[in-house]
């Protein structure tokens, strides 16, 4: 149920949410920048929730989908589940591809390199 | 809106709320893995394991679930998220965040465009006043339709502006600034006030549908408006602000169904989007208003690419077996890889000639500039499919300051940020970029297919200076032929 309380808390939630996006994003050194903008890019697939709670509505009178909402839905969610999996198996794959010096497994050559 | 009671405890409202704050504690706690390499796969799994909390708990809520669309929708998209995600090489992984962002900042803008639809006649509602004369806006509060139309027209900006990123960074459109010049600004202005007009309208309470989708057509057209004058070199940065965008209009679909998780998760990702927009505007010396007004060469204020081969100096070129001797008896070498590099797949070559010197002694590390590559931290990606340790790359801030301690600086692929024109030239376009400071060692090969400038069209001071040696040719083959060279010393 809305109510004018359910407002303020959730203007509460997001001004404190950014400040916390600040913080942690802050601390992300630029070596992972590009799998932090694509893992960021995933999160925000989670509008795919607002995709599924729409379709989960009962059929009440004057809040029907009609055919036409139900296919805007059924993109939406697509659309939705395209960032969310796409975007965090993407940034899997690179982050996989991370190997710090003394490489566990050269691949071509010797162990060159863990002089360190 | 009345639901059915919930059947078991699992439907309760207040588990289902648990369910949400335990999958953004995730979001937040996977972010943080992405502090360092090491806890960074771990991290992304962890907000992945939230995600997958959060549609859970979603499909918990007491509904009547059409589960045949619910289903169709999600295998779509896994239909086709998985090979995309699978298949994309990582030199366009620029173009993989904008069209997935775009898709992001479509679904926010189609969800938009059904709460309207549904809610019809509720929506909005400062003057709506029912045919029985009972006032409607107790039902259904202003705010919410403020949130979903500010969704609708964000994500609809975001949706088309990351296609047309998508289309200037695949090459499918022309990367160049495409634009009505002078009247460009005045396009803009017009298209934003019809969007807000028709947002404006619709909270108050228009119900036609024919106003919503106005509005989604303006803003598309802005979208397109705002991306096509700036130029390929600019697009992360476009691309970013873009992410940021659809992150914010996530939390504002988030705030009208009030859900808190997707409140949460789009506020972090307008966080970290407006984070790394900063930074890569700083990193290529541009401000994001001038980004957005058009790029390089877009307003004809910039200076061209017209200098080129008007330089006084001369330029030495230098073979690959001379390149071999220098490299060989350094103490100290530097590589910096630019984006040609991964253009010409020149990694795995690189990295061999690196392991080649370190048997034999030599210091190697390499040096990345934040924006190497075609968006923050490209470069690293790159080099670590490549297989290069992490750890052997440097930042521009660390490695600057040993540049006068060494002996060659392999310059592959980088242009720009290479350009001492950055810090010695205030009338350079570039003046004030953070460079990589390569003329301070003691001597520089430059590996280069021509004399041609590079992104921004400007000439590197570089290649003149006296203890520079151009190495002409692809990237690839030249660093074959040095490791070849190498081997018969």
């Amino acid at each position: 149920m809305i109510v004018a309380s359910t407002l303020t808390s959730n203007l509460a939630i997001l001004v404190l949410a950014g400040f916390i996006g600040f913080v942690v994003i802050s601390k992300v050194p630029n070596t992972l920048h590009t799998p932090l903008m694509s893992g960021t890019n995933a999160i925000h697939g989670i509008v795919l929730l607002g995709g599924l709670l729409l379709l989960a509505l009962p059929e009440i009178a004057p809040f029907k989908l009609d055919a036409l909402s139900e296919a805007l839905l059924v993109i939406a969610i697509a659309f939705g589940t395209i960032n969310i999996v796409g975007g965090f198996l993407v940034t899997d794959r690179m982050l996989e591809m991370f190997k710090s010096r003394p490489a566990p497994r050269a691949r071509e050559r010797g162990s060159e390199g863990d002089e360190e | 809106m009345t639901a059915p009671p919930p059947a078991t405890f699992l439907q309760a409202p207040a588990f289902i709320d648990v369910l949400y704050i335990v999958a953004f504690s995730l979001f937040i706690q996977g972010l943080r893995g992405l502090s360092g390499p090491r806890t960074a796969v771990r991290g992304n799994r962890i907000a992945a394991v939230g995600m997958a909390i959060a549609v859970v708990a979603t499909l918990l809520h007491p509904g009547e679930h059409r589960w045949g669309l619910i289903a169709l929708g999600i295998a779509l998209g896994v239909a086709v998220g998985v090979p995309a995600a699978r298949q994309v090489k990582m030199t366009a992984m620029p173009q993989m965040v904008a069209l997935f962002n775009g898709v992001g900042g479509g679904a926010v803008a189609l969800i938009s465009w059904v709460e309207f639809r549904r809610l019809g006649s509720t929506y909005g509602g400062l003057t709506v006043v029912s045919p029985g004369g009972i006032s409607l806006h107790a039902a259904l509060p202003t705010y919410i339709a403020i949130f979903s139309v500010f969704a609708a027209i964000v994500g609809s900006i975001s949706f088309w502006g990351s296609n047309i990123a998508f289309g200037k960074l695949q090459e499918v459109i022309p990367g160049r600034p495409i634009s009505f010049g002078a009247g460009q600004m005045a396009v803009n202005l017009v298209l934003g006030v019809l969007t807000l007009a028709a947002g404006i309208d619709l909270v108050a309470g228009a119900h036609s549908e024919l106003v919503f989708i106005g509005m989604l057509v303006c803003a598309a057209l802005l979208g397109n408006a705002l991306v096509l004058p700036i130029g390929g070199a600019d697009m992360p940065v476009v691309i970013s602000l873009l992410n940021a965008f659809t992150g914010l209009s996530a939390a504002a679909t988030g705030v009208a169904l009030d859900n808190p998780a997707l409140i949460v998760a789009g506020m972090i990702v307008g966080a970290s989007g407006s984070i790394l927009t900063n930074l890569m505007a700083q990193a290529m010396n541009r401000s994001i208003p001038a980004i957005v007004a058009g790029g390089f060469g877009g307003g004809g204020a910039v200076a061209g690419a017209e200098g080129a081969g008007e330089h006084a100096g001369t330029v030495r070129s230098t073979s690959a077996a001379d390149a071999a001797i220098q490299l060989a008896y350094a103490s100290h070498v530097v590589i910096v890889p630019g984006y040609g590099m991964a253009v010409a797949q020149a990694q795995h070559a690189v990295r061999e000639l690196a392991g080649e010197l370190e048997e034999r002694g030599v210091d190697v590390k390499y040096a990345i500039h934040p924006v190497a590559g075609r968006m923050p931290g490209h470069m690293n990606v790159l080099l670590a499919e490549a297989d290069v340790p992490y750890d052997q790359l440097e930042e521009m801030d660390d490695i600057n300051p040993e540049f006068p301690r060494t002996d060659v600086s392999l310059v592959i692929g980088a242009n720009d940020v290479t350009n001492p024109a950055a810090k010695n030239t205030p009338s350079s376009p570039i003046y004030g970029m953070p460079i990589l400071e390569v003329d301070q060692s003691r001597s520089v090969i430059v590996i280069k297919r021509s004399m041609n400038p590079g992104f921004a069209g400007i000439e590197n001071e570089l290649y003149y200076d006296p203890k520079t040696a151009m190495l002409f040719g692809d990237a690839k083959s030249a660093v074959a032929e040095i490791v070849t060279e190498l081997d018969s010393l």
